[in-house]
């Protein structure tokens, strides 16, 4: 019985968690359309999270693609399949690496950078400031990180997947011996409207989950440097779990037969 | 004025305040005093809602501050925080700016720096600190930021929370020296809290002492001194011997 109640009570705090969390994401919601908007905050986060992570980003897409080019072509040399490169580089990153690391890296990126400061604001009194000046700091802080996330996100995700099927092109017309005009040919003739829309939604979705979690596990840090550790790493994580099970269920959604 | 009513607010297992009444006249300085761990800020959080009271009512004016209107009723308030709170991101006039510079009491944008700046002034400090970020600042000169930002909205009650803390003497004096001044020629209702018993006899109207999570001693400043409370005698005197206990 006594190993019976433990698991409720695990089940029951997961679920308070979560309930929690819902709340949260309603309240941010809410403020999406209730005024007052701080245009400033707005595009400071904008500037944040979409154009300070454009190097990261690139990055990321750039290598990603090309190691995906050399991977295909080693693979697909097993059954002389090497020639569907630059198809599988499109539909590999736009489907599902290009949202899904961009997504990460802005969860290591802008995730823990939001939730450190909202804490450290939180510790140092900060949030309570805002309140006595007659400031919601959910509309001052939240709503603008958010709604930044989710508008920037799929623009990172669209220059992402465009970056890694360059860099796909490059190891394949440099080291593997495509003709690049082919390359091309096959990349544009291969990617459906739906591939590029499911890319961009998931990148609306993760930019949400990403800044979301930042701010949650900010608002929520206990007092001192350990709180905000703590926050920071747990956002982290939440982030990265999240957007990876969104990912499942987003693919599920716009995928399966 | 404003009045608390049985007052209790626990957290987990630790019972902060166990039935508070208190009244705070208007146009006086009342100061709270108490060790550390009391229950001081969580007793000036609740009456600015930024802490729910589990039991007890409180007053603004004979509006309990859960009914009233929260920006209206939070724009009558000014408040200088423990560690100043200033907004790092922020330069120092768009701290003392920044009520002026959003919501209901937005001024233009030059106006609000202009107000922030003889605010600054009013303070003590020179115009060239406006443009400062607060991490250029001594802690001093962000406790007098502070105090400019709780007064920049010309407010009816402002509340001080620990105000010479981590300050060296003199600037004490200088903070204490300002907050008399500033009660006393803006009128408005002052509540600080303080441990720091030079503060006390420096701007107090009137003296709280909280302990237990209650009040065990109130009057005027004149007489705390003759005040047969053992716990007032002690806590004032600073005595190690008495009823509060400490750690040795």
């Amino acid at each position: 019985m006594r190993f019976l109640a433990v698991i409720g009570a695990l089940v029951l705090g997961r679920l308070a968690a979560l309930g929690r969390l819902m709340r949260f994401a309603g309240e941010t919601l809410s403020h999406l359309v209730r005024p007052p908007f701080y245009g400033r905050e707005i595009g400071f986060a904008l500037l944040n999270v979409g154009y300070f992570s454009l190097p990261v980003v690139g990055l990321t897409a750039l290598f990603t693609g090309g190691a995906l080019a050399l991977q295909i072509y080693a693979g697909g040399a097993r059954f002389s399949a090497e020639a569907v490169v630059p198809q599988i580089v499109a539909i590999g990153m736009v489907r599902e690496l290009g949202p899904v690391l961009v997504g990460l890296m802005i969860a290591a990126r802008v995730t823990s950078s939001i939730a450190a400061e909202i804490a450290t604001m939180k510790v140092t009194e900060q949030i309570d400031a805002l309140v006595t000046l007659s400031t919601n700091p959910m509309k001052y802080l939240t709503m603008p990180r958010v709604l930044a996330g989710t508008l920037v996100m799929p623009v990172l995700v669209g220059i992402g997947d465009v970056i890694g099927i360059f860099g796909g092109y490059l190891v394949a017309t440099r080291s593997l011996g495509f003709n690049g005009a082919t390359y091309l040919r096959n990349t544009v003739d291969f990617l459906e409207p739906l591939d590029i829309m499911s890319s961009l939604t998931k990148g609306a979705v993760f930019g949400f989950i990403a800044t979301l979690m930042g701010c949650y596990y900010g608002m929520r840090s206990d007092r001192g440097a350990m709180g905000v550790g703590r926050a920071t790493k747990g956002s982290v994580v939440a982030a990265a779990v999240v957007i990876l099970a969104a990912n499942f269920v987003l693919t599920e959604a716009f995928f399966s037969a | 004025m404003i009045e608390l009513r049985d007052v209790h607010k626990t957290f987990g297992s630790n019972q902060v305040l166990r039935g508070v009444n208190l009244t705070i006249p208007s146009g006086q300085n009342t100061v709270v005093i108490g060790g550390s761990g009391t229950g001081k800020s969580v007793l000036l959080k609740c009456i600015l809602g930024l802490v729910t009271p589990d039991q007890g009512v409180i007053t603004v004016d004979g509006t309990k501050v859960t009914e009233a209107p929260r920006d209206a009723f939070l724009s009558r308030f000014g408040m200088l925080f423990q560690g100043g709170a200033l907004f790092d991101s922020l330069p120092v006039w768009q701290n003392v700016a920044f009520r002026l510079l959003r919501g209901p009491l937005k001024r233009p944008r030059d106006e609000a720096k202009e107000i922030a700046i003889a605010k600054l002034r009013r303070v003590g400090l020179s115009p060239d600190v406006a443009e400062r970020l607060p991490a250029e600042l001594s802690g001093g000169m962000q406790k007098r930021v502070s105090l400019a930002r709780a007064i920049a909205a010309e407010p009816e009650i402002i509340f001080f929370d620990e105000p010479t803390t981590g300050l060296d003497p003199i600037m004490s004096g200088v903070i204490n020296d300002l907050i008399r001044e500033i009660v006393t020629e803006m009128g408005v209702t002052a509540m600080t809290i303080t441990h720091d018993m030079t503060s006390v006899r420096a701007i107090a109207d009137r003296v709280a002492m909280l302990h237990g999570g209650k009040i065990r001693w109130t009057g005027p400043l004149s007489e705390m001194d003759a005040a047969t409370d053992p716990y007032v005698d002690q806590f004032i005197h600073g005595r190690a011997q008495g009823p509060i206990e400490t750690l040795r």
